[in-house]
């Protein structure tokens, strides 16, 4: 039972699990929302590596929020969020409670790990300036990504094994190998994964432009050959790929097997969004989380590092400046597939349970 | 740019540099990460707020007030960096005794013309024993001109001409008094002025209360000295006003007086709006001005080369304008070749001169009195992005052709079958003239060039792939034309068309017929013409004579093209080098990224800190050193002191700093140069609901007006009607999207990010008016009605200005009407009117008044009463706040426009 265990819950290397005899180290991402400028840039730039089509035009209401949430044809969403002081004050009791549960806090002897020449200097101003007082207002914006859990559900469900475990430790679909059963989309903890749609978007709304986009004057006006604004994963008669498919993100696969960073990540350019070995970019959120606790901001945590959590922690680490049910993301995640040994167990003690009271039967008859 | 990661303190106001400038801020989150703290500055609460250290929100068009109390904050405290102010600024030289105040005289400058609208800068001069009689001293003016009167100066925006240095002065021989103490001196002038400029005052007309004023104070002078920096960045938040250059000459002030200029985390950061709008006024776009801020001549002032040469620098002034000959003889000489001569004034007759202000919206005046018969747009989408939409649209139906090299089918090029007046019935398609020639433009990757940034650097963007179809780069476009023109006039006898026909025309073209952009280039960076160098390209600005012997056809680029080297191609990682990164693309002037960086050191030569080490004397070596460019004259010794009396480059001391001032100091009073007042001082937008609470002065008295009935405003003020548009809007850009649109709302990965037109309302606003998130919005100014959808947000912070609640609304300006973009709809620039500030022509877009109401506006000519009844009930009439003065009763108040 204990490899099993190891496969369905707690620490392990799934790229060793899923039998890659020279995995690579596991790669992942450290998004640290509380840099980040909620420019969208890593929205654009993973639409134009991965050729996902455009996914709704409607105005949500919802800040600056038109994305809405990740699906088929969205692989990074970055949420806005809007708080007033007492929505800051619970965040910073939340944080201090999780602190005292021994969340990093007090930066150890290590030196600060992203201070600078201004570190020193710091202390000359008096204490009321240090001081970091709630503010009346604040935006938080966090792109969010698949997680690429240790232990997958959508991977664990998936019957046709178009869903693998790659040698980086990431979870991939294979288009053609998927034959949209959807198993994958229930099993997702997190809500990630979807199955693209054709004429209609997801949840969001029509999804009208992605198949017919009008180019340069679509009218019939356009100067003969100006550009054409259609994106190269739309074919020439307008079609969106993948339709009925299972997606999402893949932690660009493609770029990874050659040396390069995900497009996200690339993109951004405040360097909120980090990849690299899962275990520096750890590393490196722990380090970010004491700092900013140091600065006098409580509410920093981080998501996805505990190995120990329901999905044996993620690929994806996040710094978040607030509890995750205020950014969409479930406080609890739980692998589908995690109750699986204990089920068989208890099946295996029914069946047992069944055998011998069926023996017991045959023993009393003979009595 | 990535010198903002160097500063101790950040106050980012009159930008959202995180949306607007989202891969620049990288540097500012770097500075942040180091310990420094930002400070956002700014009506709305933003993206850049959002990750700054605190958000002050302040009234739009009041930032003179804020930064003046800064001024006074700093005086006071004796907080100024007191070797830097009295060594490198113009503290302690003494101005004319004619000089009288804004404070003496309720809100006017002396010198103020009412004929003309605008300041005879006379008395604001130096004062200057040259020339002086016995009793009192004389003053230095301009070069040969004298003291040019503001009128026609701002007849051609001559603000634009100090793009690379300060204005032109007679010479430099000005009294100082270093003790600061002597009345008529810069420092003691300047205490006065900014005298009432209170925290209370910045609280009753900011709406910034006193702790966050203190706030801002504190960490401003806390963060700046010998061992600290501080920087300002800006954009067209500060720039967008009737008084916008005065807003970023009050930085400059704070900034001398802080010691904050020449030295590294220090500076005021312009921000511009494009990858290339610096490089187009380096290399201009304008209607005024030459290559390298030259002057462009003016009928009846320049008409001969003497008085031209006369009027663009001077030889007895100090430092490096002072050679503006051999800047203008090399730029003539790069245009016309071998028919530039000494025996014709090398050519310069072949330049046309300006008869009066023909900036871009005088010419959108002229299109409706039907004295302009053709237009060429390229890149630009007035219809959408310029103010006044309206007034725009109507005035291109005059035109008789209209070109419009664009990617897309933008609203310009269709206003004649789907613009706003076509739904209105104001204009009916078959009525209108304009025959419309729309040219596809190839993208960046699609052709070679170089786009300057920011930080006036140039980078060099090498062709991926061929245009597609019949795109084209510009470069190709304009080459064909003037080739073609050339061609048709072969054969023409008539003295006009010499010019046309004698330019150096003979780039070299590719088989797709595109020039090489690299000879164009070269020919910008200039060559030695005769010599045994002949033909070689000119590595320095200093290289080139005003015989004829070089040309150039832009002197602050020389160097560019070094040795034959494209410079501005240079791609050294970053990691490769170090944080200054020389070699990585190329900034003018001379590849030096910080400008006045000797004011990086003291006095002696050496660095002011060991924190702040940046460019210092090398004694032993006898030259300047460091980790940039010196901004100075290479082998000149701190201790250096010219003959008094010379002029140009030599009659630097060896502690003058600002190479390109006339006088070698930076400037807290500018005798020259601003034509609405030597120092700023606050003057309410051309709309505004709040009364000045400093002047009778409402408002700029110099700035420029049109009083026309298709330009009417609100009333300001207490003036009656004024309640009837009663809140105050700005408009904006949104990171998704690329100002007008053009480059955006065609393409859906962008679209889909902000899809539709909105305005930002607090919650108390929304209540006030029954506005409800995500419903449908009226918003009425003056000029126009349009319709957006609600976004109500905490971000927005009504303002109490002395008692009364200011409410403000957000309008972003990317939508427009049309019929062929992905995502369209109102625009916000057609609620603008058009008010100028006097110096650069600029137009005031960042605060205007307005009223706003639930639900979707009316079509047709219902909408067109709406808007006339709203000015019906404020009594709106041409005159409404276009007078230029105010509140004297002695004087009647100046009718005239601009």
């Amino acid at each position: 039972m204990g490899f099993w265990r190891n496969q369905l819950s707690g620490p392990t290397d799934p790229a060793a699990d899923a039998a890659w005899e020279t995995s690579e180290p596991r790669k992942g991402f450290f998004t640290d929302t509380s840099i980040c400028i909620g420019c969208k840039a890593c929205e654009v730039a993973c639409k134009e590596w991965n050729g996902v089509p455009e996914d709704g035009l409607d105005l949500l209401s919802q800040s600056y929020d038109n994305t809405g949430a990740l699906g088929a044809s969205t692989w990074r969403h970055v949420a806005f969020v809007e708080q007033t002081s007492d929505r800051i004050e619970q965040a910073r009791e939340s944080g201090r409670k999780l602190v005292s549960l021994g969340m990093p806090s007090v930066r150890s002897g290590d030196e600060p790990a992203l201070a600078g020449g201004g570190g020193t200097a710091t202390a000359t101003l008096t204490d009321t300036l240090t001081d970091n007082p709630v503010p009346d207002v604040r935006w938080l914006m966090a792109s969010d990504v698949c997680k690429h859990c240790t232990h997958a559900a959508c991977l664990d469900v998936c019957p046709t094994g178009a869903l693998f475990r790659t040698e980086f430790g990431t979870v991939v679909v294979q288009d053609d190998v998927c034959n949209g059963c959807g198993y994958c989309v229930a099993a997702c903890p997190f809500g990630v994964i979807e199955r693209r749609s054709g004429n209609e978007g997801h949840e969001k709304g029509p999804q009208s432009h992605g198949i017919s986009i009008k180019g340069a004057g679509g009218a019939g006006d356009t100067a003969k050959g100006s550009h054409q604004n259609q994106p190269a994963h739309a074919s020439s008669n307008g079609e969106v790929k993948n339709v009925g498919i299972a997606q999402k993100c893949t932690l660009c696969y493609d770029r990874l097997g050659a040396g390069q960073t995900p497009a996200c990540a690339q993109a951004c350019p405040t360097t909120s969004i980090k990849f690299g070995d899962l275990d520096e970019m750890r590393a490196t959120a722990r380090a970010r989380v004491a700092q900013l606790h140091e600065l006098g901001y409580p509410e920093a945590r981080l998501y996805g590092v505990d190995e120990h959590d329901g999905v044996g922690g993620t690929g994806s680490t996040f710094l978040l400046l607030d509890e995750p049910e205020v950014y969409g993301l479930p406080p609890d995640p739980r692998v589908t597939t995690a109750d699986l040994p204990d089920m068989f167990r208890k099946a295996g003690y029914a069946g047992l349970t069944m055998l011998a009271m069926a023996a017991a039967a045959f023993v009393g008859r003979r009595k | 740019m990535q010198d903002l990661s160097n500063a101790d303190c950040i106050v980012i106001q009159g930008s959202n540099m995180a949306e607007c400038h989202p891969v620049a801020y990288q540097w500012v989150t770097e500075a942040r990460l180091k310990g420094a703290r930002v400070i956002h500055v700014d009506p709305r609460f933003t993206r850049t707020s959002a990750t700054a250290d605190k958000h002050i929100p302040i009234r739009a068009g009041s930032d003179v007030v804020l930064l003046g109390a800064l001024i006074k904050y700093i005086l006071d405290n004796e907080l100024y960096f007191k070797e830097y102010v009295v060594a490198y600024t113009n503290a302690a030289t003494i101005v004319s005794e004619k000089f009288q105040d804004t404070e003496d005289l309720d809100g006017l400058f002396s010198g103020y013309d009412d004929e003309k609208g605008s300041y005879s800068q006379e008395t604001w001069a130096y004062a200057s024993n040259d020339g002086a009689d016995d009793e009192t001293p004389g003053t230095i003016g301009g070069p040969a001109a004298g003291h040019e009167h503001g009128h026609t100066k701002s007849e051609r925006a001559a603000g634009d001409e100090h793009g690379s240095g300060g204005p032109a002065l007679e010479h430099a021989k000005v009294l100082r008094d270093e003790t600061l103490q002597d009345p008529n001196s810069v420092f003691q002038i300047l205490k006065k002025h900014y005298a009432r400029y209170t925290p209370e005052m910045v609280a009753d007309t900011c709406g910034i209360g006193v702790d966050d004023f203190e706030y801002l104070a504190r960490s401003v002078t806390e963060n700046s000295g010998r061992e600290r920096t501080t920087a300002f960045v800006y954009a067209v938040g500060w720039t967008q006003h009737t008084l916008g250059a005065q807003f970023i000459r009050t930085a400059a002030i704070v900034q001398l007086l802080l010691g904050n200029m020449g030295r590294p985390g220090g500076g005021i950061m312009a921000l511009r709006g494009h990858a290339s709008i610096q490089g187009s006024t380096d290399i201009p776009t304008l209607y005024n001005i030459l290559p390298g801020y030259l002057a462009m001549p003016v009928a009846g002032l320049h008409d001969t080369w003497d008085d031209y040469l006369g009027a663009i620098g001077n030889k007895e002034q100090k430092g490096f304008w002072a050679n503006a000959d051999t800047y203008a003889v090399s730029l003539l000489k790069a245009w016309w070749g071998k028919a530039a001569t000494a025996e014709n004034d090398w050519c310069f007759d072949y330049l046309p001169r300006l008869s009066g202000a023909h900036g871009t919206y005088q010419t959108t005046m002229a299109m409706l009195d039907d004295q302009v018969e053709g237009y060429f747009l390229l890149g630009q989408n007035p219809a959408v992005g310029s103010a006044h939409g309206r007034m725009q649209r109507q005035a291109m139906s005059h035109l008789k052709w209209l070109v419009v090299r664009d990617f897309n089918m933008i609203e310009s090029a269709t206003f004649w079958k789907d613009g706003p007046e076509i739904a209105s019935g104001e204009l009916k398609t078959e009525d209108i003239g304009t025959e419309v020639f729309f040219l596809p433009a190839a993208a960046h990757t699609e052709k070679s060039g170089s786009f300057t940034q920011t930080q006036r650097m140039l980078q060099w963007h090498h062709q991926a792939v061929e245009p597609p179809g019949d795109c084209q780069s510009e470069l190709q476009f304009f080459y064909e034309l003037g080739r073609r023109v050339r061609e048709l006039l072969a054969d023409s006898t008539d003295e006009r068309d010499r010019p046309l026909l004698d330019l150096t025309w003979d780039y070299p073209t590719d088989e797709h017929g595109e020039p090489d952009a690299e000879a164009v280039l070269a020919e910008v960076n200039g060559r030695h013409l005769t010599g045994d160098k002949a033909g070689e390209p000119l590595s320095s600005y200093t290289e080139m004579k005003a015989d004829g012997s070089t040309d150039g056809g832009c002197w602050i680029y020389t160097g560019v093209y070094a040795d034959g080297v494209n410079h501005a191609a240079a791609r050294k990682p970053g990691r490769e080098q170090d944080l200054t990164a020389l070699d990585w693309g190329w900034a003018w002037p001379a590849n030096r990224r910080i400008l006045y960086n000797r004011a990086s050191a003291d006095p002696e030569g050496n660095p002011w800190s060991e924190r702040k080490r940046y460019v210092w004397w090398d004694a032993e070596a006898g030259k300047w050193t460091g980790h940039d460019v010196p901004d100075f004259v290479p082998d000149k010794a701190p201790s250096y002191r010219p003959e008094p009396g010379t002029g140009g480059p030599a009659g630097l001391a060896g502690d003058d700093p600002f190479v390109m001032q006339a006088d070698g100091k930076g400037w807290l009073f500018a005798p020259k140069g601003m034509l609405d007042g030597p120092l700023p001082t606050h003057y309410e937008p051309q709309e505004s609901p709040v009364s000045n609470p400093l002047y009778a002065q409402q408002s700029n008295p110099a700035r420029k007006v049109f009083p026309r009935k298709d330009n009417l405003w609100s009333p300001s003020g207490d003036a009656p009607g004024a309640d009837v548009y009663p809140y105050v809007f700005t408009t904006y850009r949104l990171t998704e999207h690329h100002t007008a649109g053009g480059m955006s709302r065609w393409l859906p990965y962008l679209s889909e990010l902000q899809p539709e037109f909105f305005c930002e309302v607090s919650p108390e606003l929304a209540a006030e008016r029954g506005l409800e998130n995500g419903g449908w919005a009226t918003i009425v100014s003056a000029r126009a009605a349009i319709e957006a959808r609600v976004m109500v947000t905490e971000r927005m912070t009504p303002l109490v200005v002395r008692g009364r609640t200011i409410h403000q609304i957000g309008l972003p300006y990317h939508w427009g009407v049309g019929s062929n973009a992905i995502v369209s709809g109102d625009a916000a620039n057609d609620l603008l009117g058009v008010a100028l500030d006097p110096n650069v022509q600029i137009q005031e877009s960042k605060a205007g008044s307005c009223d706003i109401v639930p639900g979707r506006r009316p079509a047709g000519d219902e909408l067109l009463r709406l808007v006339a009844e709203y000015q019906s009930r404020a009594g709106s009439t041409v005159m409404t706040s276009n007078e230029l003065r105010t509140g004297h009763p002695e004087s009647t108040p100046d009718t005239r426009g601009g």
